[in-house]
């Protein structure tokens, strides 16, 4: 197989794992409009976690990313 | 290689010497230039913006005041007892990577944080600090960080091993976090460009005009940037505030 077709292939299928990221993602922020429903008083710091929370996802998404842009360009 | 004009997505992160003659004979890079310059910004922020010492602050006092006490209450918050001794070093991480991000999103500057260089030597800093502070504090109680409370003996031996697994992971996680959100959002950028140009060559005047599809994404990217350089800074900073309570505090 021609190596540049393969690492279109491979890059394509790498970046299915950034769907995980797109679950979790909306996971945290569906958690976080639900506890500001509940107790609009914790907003802050509830924000503050769920920031932190979004961040430490994505990252996950990122190397999912990472590993897709190695395969084609490296 | 496909037909057509092929973008160079990555091609932008290579480095130059700057600074002509003298910069090259010390390979003095574009990267190192851009770090020069986010200092001097940021000490430039801090002791012009406080040269007033108004009590009721102006705009640039202000916003000094907002930074420092934000690194302030996040360090409080996240280390807890013992907070003063970090907070030199968590501010200057903030803002060195703040000022990093926010400098590479001008055009024709260089984003030094999306080099997996820099923000490893910042991890492995980070990851350093906390091993040290940890073994000073505690001697060698620290090691007893990876046991977790309150698990059942049999499983100890399964879990220490995660445990390690997992802490080890740190300095990878924290560089890799930073470096790649720099990276993808500059090669994203770099890539709508390039359909531009690719509308605007193949199609003529159609293509100007569709062009500006990949354009207003690129607006769009501009402001999804400006969040990620803010929100990539303070997620490192809380992180390395979490990791050092954690040594300070062994849980």
């Amino acid at each position: 197989m021609d190596p540049q077709a393969a690492r279109a292939i491979g890059a394509g299928l790498a970046a299915i794992g950034v769907a995980g990221a797109g679950v979790g993602i909306g996971n945290i922020f569906a958690a976080l409009v639900n506890s500001v429903a509940r107790n609009p008083a914790s907003r802050n710091q509830v924000f503050g976690l769920g920031i932190l929370g979004f961040a430490l996802t994505e990252a996950v998404a990122l190397y999912a990313l990472l590993i897709c842009f190695l395969i084609l360009f490296g | 290689m496909a037909a057509g004009p092929s973008i160079d997505a990555l091609g932008q992160f290579r480095l130059a010497t700057s600074l002509g003659h003298a910069g090259a004979s010390v390979d003095f890079t574009n990267a190192n230039l851009m770090m020069l310059l986010a200092s001097v910004l940021v000490i430039a922020l801090f002791t012009i913006g406080m040269r007033p010492r108004a009590l009721v602050p102006g705009r640039l006092q202000a916003s000094a005041e907002l930074g420092y006490e934000f690194v302030a209450n996040l360090c409080d918050d996240m280390i807890g007892e013992g907070w003063q001794a970090f907070f030199p070093f968590v501010f200057t991480l903030f803002f060195f990577i703040l000022f990093g991000n926010l400098v590479g999103l001008w055009p024709l500057f260089f984003a030094y944080t999306s080099h997996i260089a820099i923000t490893g030597a910042l991890a492995l800093m980070v990851f350093a600090l906390t091993i040290i502070v940890g073994l000073i504090k505690h001697r060698l109680r620290f090691f007893t960080y990876f046991v977790p409370a309150g698990a059942p003996k049999f499983i100890v031996p399964l879990l220490v091993p995660i445990e390690i697994l997992t802490f080890l992971s740190r300095p990878i996680s924290l560089s890799i976090r930073l470096f790649a959100n720099i990276v993808a959002g500059h090669v994203l950028w770099e890539v709508f460009a390039g359909f531009m140009l690719i509308f605007a060559a193949a199609l003529g005047a159609i293509g100007i005009a569709a062009a500006v599809l990949p354009l207003a994404v690129n607006v769009v990217l501009v402001g999804f940037e400006l969040l990620i350089a803010l929100l990539q800074a303070y997620v490192f900073a809380v992180l390395t505030c979490l990791y050092l309570h954690d040594a300070l505090h062994l849980h």
